[in-house]
């Protein structure tokens, strides 16, 4: 498809530094998975302020260093989980808790709807995530035909949201699988709709001033929806589609065809379908390993879909399709891993679906996704294989930085009542 | 077989012998046709009367061991390199040294893991049934605050493709309720999980019914413009029912015993509730609050009925001691919570902690999704229970999906361990049940086998699937 052109002309958020860490740790002993390279037995990983400064088998420790012995553990960059409403949606059912849906004026296109800045850092939800092994999540919108921009971040609370971005946008979200969520009642019309957002996003950026002087006719959305449109155009910020049956994702990849748009597909139940063609065009698909259950936008959904678009050639990341994926259970991302894998997916690549993928997908595998020298330091030892229930997190570093583990709300609630009736007062 | 029907009979007459004559005591899919054509007149209705019988046949099978596996009985420690003998639908022997007759098919379980078919007590396949939509939403009767009179298997549709995929799961029992819009839902039926023209060839023969109520935000929100409007309004409205139900009670029992002079008339609504009084159904009651569950044990004191289990219960760790003082089970997920205020305390420690406190932890689904993994559910909660310090071994954590959940249904002498005697409903798995690379391999039920992975040409298909959902080879689900 459409070649990576400069992101330059995209309001960008980048990390915003904070003060880095000074301390130096060197991880040592364990099984590493780079997931850029091959396992390495009995390998070593250094940071240092706040970046891994090496990788490997024979690497000295420098001076100083605080060495976490992680004989007999697993060494894996810190998770990435791709699909989540973590800090947007704090309790789905209470509404003053989510901030996931624009509502705009109601012609379900909120191109404009920039997520990040209604993130909550302060989400009780955050720390079981990063309990779990995943420092990195995308935020995604959600509702309407065009639902407006994710963002990805780093699982760190109580601070600055700007701190928490990572890279935003990373895409404009959107759905072809709901004509009357797109306020349409059929899927043709909800093509020609998006067919006409994309055309009067071409007409307004070669008649912006005529705009401005109300010269030109009637547009079809907003001027800040058709102004946000304009990096998807031109092909510089991905569309992300929700698409499950084949007949939408076809539709999808023939729309971004014609408009030379960079696609993303999300959801893709039926994906596996049409494999190979979703490979020659380059197209990623995020989709799940534990939705079998046939609906009508769905009928085709089977476990192997995730292993059967690797085994083609498809950049595949792994998303939650258990119990609240987006929220409560963004956690479970491992467990989604585990199950792609017992139904055919290679482990390794199943890894590398929830870290390298997502990273090279919304453009910040040069920042993390991988244990690399130059790289930040999200790393996790895990005590053994990370997509297994059993398996305990013993370590996670964001940005260099040790985070503190098993203290979130939850943690707080079972030490309270491990005895009963429980003491009130003063900490659980 | 016989002991299992004598100790059945005996606990229907026990529980009926308040009123009713001894000659009515069938049983769901009992023999008494005298009694059953009497209740067939529509006028009268039994205790323990059964209209709708199951008609579930076994499947026809021959003896059949697996030898040299792993097995997680349910009934004690495992055991190492052990066989088991499923003959006439039955387990026959388990153990290190069982003999099999000369015709016995003999599976090969090295390396494998064996364990009782699995049971969900919280299921609502069939009433909302996939595809989904408008069209197959029939698990709420959300017309009344109070519908006693539904009884769930009248929704069933036993083309749901959710029944195959829940039997690769491993499957075997699965309990369908309705759904929790109401305080009082309705009947719940307990199904095999086998392929049928009708909800009535599913049937678990002679089990019991339950009864579905529900506390909390849903009844509250759902009835919010007619009422009840509020928790407060939530118990009134139980309290209600359960008056009137009574009352009913007295009157039938009196007509049962005496059967002088024209019988009072027939309400659906309070025949089912006035089973509930008599112990001939039991209950099972969605509550997710501590507190919530603690007033529900005094309404059920206060009108003389037992709360079987509690379903959801993501705050049942905070009084997993009143739950274990009344022997009332704790149907819970390992990590749900957080989506309403209510489910807003869920923890990962749910399990272990209700297990440790000495109640009944069992894992449900509520979920067809979560049906089809039961045995990972179990797993977490094992994992969340050693992460905080309360190591429940995997031989008793097994019971969180078998035996726990057969006792809540009433079923803990038929199903739910390894054991001779019981019924053949076993999972052959091709790894540890408790790692997430594990996949039931073959599924037994009542000694047939009813499942196989290894052979997809044989693998149930509904009527459903034919046509819409493309045929996938090599164990597609």
């Amino acid at each position: 498809m459409r070649r990576l052109t400069s992101c330059l002309c995209i309001v960008l958020l980048a990390v915003v530094a904070e003060a880095l860490p000074a301390q130096t740790y060197a991880i040592t002993g364990g099984q590493v998975f780079p997931v850029s390279g091959p396992p390495i037995d009995n390998g070593t990983v250094i940071i240092q302020d706040g970046r891994i400064t090496a990788v490997g088998a024979n690497v000295p420790v420098p001076q100083g260093a605080e060495r976490i012995d992680a004989t007999g553990k697993w060494v894996t960059p810190g998770l990435i989980n791709p699909a989540t409403q973590l800090g947007l949606v704090e309790i789905a059912a209470v509404g003053d808790t989510r901030d996931a849906s624009a509502r705009g004026r109601g012609d379900a296109i909120n191109a404009s709807f920039t997520v990040w800045h209604g993130l909550n850092p302060a989400s009780v939800l955050l720390a079981p995530v990063r309990d779990q092994g995943i420092t990195s999540v995308v935020v995604l919108p959600s509702g309407g035909l065009i639902a407006g921009q994710a963002a990805l971040i780093d699982v760190l609370e109580d601070t600055a949201v700007s701190a928490m971005v990572r890279r935003a946008p990373i895409a404009m979200v959107a759905q072809v699988n709901n004509p009357q969520g797109a306020g349409t009642g059929a899927s043709a019309e909800l093509l020609i709709k998006l067919r006409e957002v994309l055309d009067d996003t071409r007409a307004y950026a070669q008649r912006r001033a005529e705009y401005e002087r109300g010269a030109t006719r009637d547009l079809v959305a907003r001027r800040i929806d058709l102004e946000a449109m304009m990096p998807v155009l031109r092909g510089e910020l991905p569309l992300l589609v929700n698409a499950d049956s084949r007949a939408d994702i076809e539709a999808a990849l023939d729309l971004a065809e014609e408009y030379d748009l960079r696609l993303i597909v999300g959801g893709g139940a039926d994906a596996w379908q049409i494999a190979s063609r979703l490979a020659s065009e380059r197209v990623p698909v995020m989709a799940g390993a534990m939705n079998n259950i046939p609906g009508f936008s769905a009928l085709g959904a089977r476990q192997e879909n995730p292993g059967l678009l690797r085994q083609a050639g498809v950049q595949v990341l792994l998303v939650g399709t258990g119990n609240d994926p987006l929220t409560f259970n963004v956690r479970n991302i491992t467990q989604e891993a585990g199950n792609a894998v017992a139904y055919g997916m290679d482990w390794n690549e199943a890894l590398r679906a929830i870290t390298l993928a997502p990273a090279e997908v919304f453009g910040v595998a040069d920042r993390i996704g991988t244990l690399r020298a130059g790289l930040d330091a999200n790393v996790v030892v895990w005590s053994g294989d990370p997509f297994e229930f059993g398996t305990r997190v013993e370590q996670v570093f964001i940005r260099g930085v040790q985070q503190e583990l098993g203290d979130s709300r939850q943690d707080q609630l079972t030490e309270r009542y491990r005895e009963l009736p429980p003491d009130y007062r003063g900490t659980p | 077989m016989r002991f299992v029907v004598v100790l059945t009979v005996c606990a229907v007459a026990g529980c009926a012998s308040r009123a009713a004559s001894p000659s009515t005591v069938p049983a769901a899919g009992g023999t008494d046709t005298a009694a059953t054509a009497r209740a067939m007149t529509g006028a009268i209705a039994e205790p323990n009367a059964n209209p709708f019988p199951s008609t579930y046949q076994p499947v026809a099978s021959p003896p059949t061991i697996i030898r040299n596996a792993t097995i997680i009985t349910a009934a004690g420690p495992r055991i190492e390199g052990g066989s088991i003998l499923l003959r006439n639908g039955k387990i026959e022997a388990v153990g290190t040294t069982v003999q099999a007759p000369a015709d016995a098919v003999v599976i090969d379980g090295t390396g494998k893991f064996v364990t009782p078919g699995l049971i969900d007590v919280h299921s609502h396949l069939g009433v909302y049934a996939a595809p989904g939509g408008d069209a197959l939403s029939d698990g709420n009767e959300a017309t009344n605050p109070v519908t006693a009179h539904v009884w769930a298997e009248h929704s069933v549709w036993p083309q749901d493709p959710q029944f195959p995929r829940v039997l690769a799961g491993g499957i075997t029992t699965l309990q369908v309720l309705p759904g929790s819009a109401n305080l009082i839902g309705g009947r719940s039926v307990v199904l095999k999980v086998v392929p049928a023209r009708t909800v009535q060839e599913m049937k678990f023969p002679e089990a019991k019914y339950g009864l579905k109520m529900a506390c909390g935000e849903n009844p509250k929100r759902v009835y919010s413009n007619r009422g009840p409007a509020t928790r407060m309004g939530n118990v009134a409205g139980y309290r209600s029912a359960w008056i009137q139900a009574e009352q009913y009670r007295r009157r039938w029992d009196k007509w049962l015993a005496d059967r002088s002079g024209d019988p009072p008339s027939r309400d659906l609504g309070n025949e089912t509730l006035a089973e509930v009084l008599r112990g001939n159904i039991l209950v099972h009651n969605h509550c997710y609050r501590a507190d919530e569950m603690a007033q529900m044990i005094d309404i059920a004191r206060e009108f003389g009925y037992k709360i079987r289990s509690f379903h959801h219960g993501v705050e049942a760790y905070k009084v997993a001691d009143l739950l274990a003082r009344d022997s009332i089970a704790a149907s819970i997920w390992a990590d749900w919570g957080g989506f309403k205020m209510e489910a807003m305390d869920g923890v990962r420690a749910n399990l272990p902690l209700v297990h440790n406190a000495g109640a009944r932890a069992i894992v449900h689904s509520d979920d067809p999704s979560g049906a089809q993994r039961l045995n990972q559910e179990a797993a977490k909660g094992i994992a969340a229970g050693r992460a905080a310090g309360i190591d429940v071994p995997d031989d008793e954590a097994i019971k969180w999906v078998t035996l726990n959940a057969a006792w809540a249904l009433g079923l803990e002498d038929r199903i739910g361990s390894l054991e001779a005697g019981k019924n053949g409903d076993v999972v052959l798995w091709d790894g540890n049940p408790f790692s997430v690379y594990t996949k039931a391999e073959k599924v037994w039920i009542d000694g047939a086998m009813m499942f196989d992975r290894s052979d997809a040409t044989e693998a149930w298909r509904t009527d459903f699937e034919l046509g819409f959902v493309p045929a996938t080879r090599g164990g597609a689900r």
